[in-house]
């Protein structure tokens, strides 16, 4: 009798119609909750994806087919001219040789900013967290005004004191100017996240003997790799999508991709080729892209790391 | 106070403020060689931020401390010639168990195979060795612990400093390294201050107790002195569990005797070693649980009746709560003697036993 009723398709109901409920609540695919839910993120999925499906859509097509007009419509000939010419042969003011140039500028600027600051920024979180020294919580406040004032404030006092040190106008200075306004919120992060290391640990390496720099290099670096990972992906695409510091603070040969981007989509000479546009502008988009998306867990576990202590 | 000729580690006049907050006041701490010191105390009273003070973790108000006869005042925590376990283990966890022993002596650049000579021996001592390629995640509480000791041992220093070692560990746990770290002690023979609130822990393993409060040590004894002979109330309070009994009451002379009256109760106080000449008014006296008997037939210096509230069998023995006139009263007897279905008992206990404190003042009459 037992086998016959658990063979049943529906045994659990019948039992539980005989008995009670017992066992995991059922639960039904289609409940209005999971409509709700489930049709909130799609909806909002779709408005998000919607202009990078008519970017990549765009790019694939000959100006021809664009002019038709139809922009969500999928290219009827695939083509991967515009991409080709926005790379390496679209127009800006005088160079025509694309984006490239803009993103090796942008690499060339990236990559050392990135290094400079989060080298600094991870000792001056790691000395306000760990060393007490006098005068800390004011640097500290003074450091995290300045996270607050607008940039624009800062530009033509800083265009001089480049001029006078005679870093204006190249990749060293925007390099500088990166580093140091990247310093306020990287160095709020690390300085949080050292805080939420256990305090014996860095007492212990003191009692050990470890001094400033030993305790930093051998103790508290090969434990912050996601609070690394955090601050790289942060000035990575803060400084990858900078534009303002970009144009103000370089020349038009060592312009980094977005101010090109910038100058290729605004050119008011001929017509507009949208599909090289569309290319240009995913192409600089890229980098942050990526970067996101390989990174994405590390960044949230980092993040929260980071954020909890004040 | 006994002061040891020659002490290993001697504070003088320490004094440590946290702005306007005197942690510490002028304490005066002598540590013979060799001897185990546990500073007690419930939490607040100081004790962790002195043994910081002594490793030099924390920078002082004032005072002077000397560690094997140097003046180390001033000194970085390494050049202290100290080791110091903590409560968090404090375990470096990137790091395997070898690396973690090691790491003071490679900062030290002590040569390779005098490492590797003192790791094994530490290992040996701790019973780690089957651990030393591990990462501290991959340990227990127990062990973690114990490679946390290892680090101190592998230094080879005068003083271990001990922050609340057992505190996160399970009871089980905490009773068997309580063992280990006092063979530990007898093998090494090395001066230990240890830092617990845990009194257990306090009465086991000491030479010497110091009992802290607010930041002033207020008895400094052999342990059974200071359970017997506690120099105030605090001190009395503090230790044992259940805590000792206070009846409030007051001296009065009758007949020539001393009798300590609480209610209409007489306690005669001929058996009592008065610690000073005493003076007729309040006073409060205190006994504990386990020197009061109850139902015994024997001729006690004071015997009284009470009500019994409740009775609590823990197996080896067992607590009797009761109410003596209006005032509350335990009382430990053996598992045999637990009363049963009884409303009153009788009760007796020597004055020698008990302990007699001033009602103001709080101190040992």
């Amino acid at each position: 009798m037992v086998d016959l009723v658990a063979s049943l398709p529906d045994a659990r109901a019948l039992r539980s119609a005989a008995s009670g409920p017992s066992g995991p609540k059922p639960r039904h695919a289609l409940s209005r909750r999971n409509i709700f839910l489930y049709g909130t993120l799609i909806l909002v999925a779709v408005y998000y994806l919607l202009p990078l499906y008519v970017m990549v859509v765009t790019s694939l097509k000959g100006m021809p087919e664009i002019r038709l007009g139809h922009i969500f419509s999928p290219p009827l000939e695939i083509t991967f001219e515009p991409w080709v010419k926005a790379w390496s042969s679209a127009c800006t003011g005088l160079n025509c040789d694309g984006l490239s140039r803009g993103f090796w500028n942008s690499v060339r600027i990236t990559v050392p900013s990135v290094i400079l600051s989060i080298a600094i920024a991870s000792v001056n979180g790691y000395a306000l967290a760990n060393w007490r020294f006098k005068g800390a919580d004011t640097f500290f406040v003074i450091l995290i005004v300045g996270a607050f004032i607008p940039y624009q404030v800062m530009i033509y006092p800083i265009v001089i004191i480049l001029r006078e040190i005679g870093l204006y106008g190249s990749l060293t200075g925007l390099v500088i100017v990166h580093s140091i306004f990247g310093m306020p919120i990287l160095t709020l992060l690390f300085r949080n996240y050292f805080s939420s290391m256990p305090e014996e640990l860095f007492r212990a390496a003191r009692v050990d003997g470890a001094g400033f720099w030993g305790i930093y290099l051998r103790i508290m670096l090969p434990m912050s790799l996601p609070i690394f990972v955090v601050a790289v992906i942060l000035q990575v695409t803060g400084i990858w999508n900078d534009f303002l510091f970009g144009v103000v603070y370089t020349r038009p040969d060592t312009y980094p991709m977005t101010v090109q981007l910038n100058n290729i989509v605004n050119s008011v000479q001929g017509v507009k080729e949208y599909n090289v546009n569309m290319a240009a502008t995913i192409l600089t988009g890229l980098v942050p892209l990526v970067v996101y998306f390989v990174s994405g867990k590390l960044f949230v576990r980092g993040i929260a790391a980071g954020a909890v202590k004040g | 106070m006994l002061q040891p000729a020659n002490p290993s580690v001697s504070i003088q006049d320490l004094s440590l403020n946290f702005g306007a907050v005197s942690v510490l006041q002028t304490l005066n701490l002598d540590v013979a060689d060799g001897e185990f010191i546990v500073l007690l105390g419930p939490s607040g009273c100081g004790k962790s931020t002195l043994l910081n003070c002594i490793a030099g973790l924390l920078d002082i108000s004032d005072g002077r401390i000397f560690i094997k006869g140097k003046n180390v005042t001033w000194e970085e925590p390494k050049d202290r010639g100290i080791g110091m376990v903590f409560q968090s283990y404090a375990l470096y966890p990137q790091m395997t168990v070898e690396k973690n022993l090691s790491f003071g002596l490679r900062v030290a650049g002590v040569p390779k195979d005098e490492i590797a000579k003192r790791i094994a021996r530490a290992a040996e001592i701790l019973q780690i060795e089957p651990l030393l390629q591990r990462k501290p995640s991959a340990l227990s509480g127990g062990q973690r612990q114990r490679v946390a000791i290892g680090r101190a041992l592998v230094r080879d220093v005068d003083v271990f400093l001990f922050d609340e070692p057992l505190s996160n560990l399970d009871a089980k746990l905490r009773s068997e390294l309580r063992v280990e770290i006092k063979l530990l002690h007898r093998r090494l023979k090395n001066t230990m201050i240890y830092v617990t609130h845990d009194q257990i822990e306090a009465m086991t393993l000491a030479d010497r107790i110091a009992v802290m409060k607010g930041g002033v040590i207020q008895q400094l004894d052999a342990p059974q002195t200071i359970y017997n002979r506690p120099v105030n109330r605090f001190v009395a309070g503090f230790l044992g569990s259940p805590a000792m009994n206070f009846l409030n009451g007051g001296l009065e002379k009758r007949d020539g005797d001393w009798h300590f009256a609480a209610e209409d109760l007489r306690i005669p106080l001929a058996t009592y070693a008065f610690e000073r000449q005493p003076v007729p008014g309040p006073a409060v006296l205190g006994i504990r649980p386990e020197h009061v008997a109850v139902n015994s037939g024997m001729d006690w210096p004071f015997t009284a009746t009470a009500n019994v509230e409740v009775v609590e069998p823990m197996g080896s023995d067992t607590l009797v709560w009761l109410k003596l006139g209006k005032q509350n009263f335990t009382v430990r007897v053996t598992s045999e003697r637990t009363p049963r279905n009884a409303d009153a008992v009788g009760i007796g206990f020597d004055p020698m036993r008990a302990s007699l404190f001033d009602a103001q003042t709080g101190n040992r009459l």
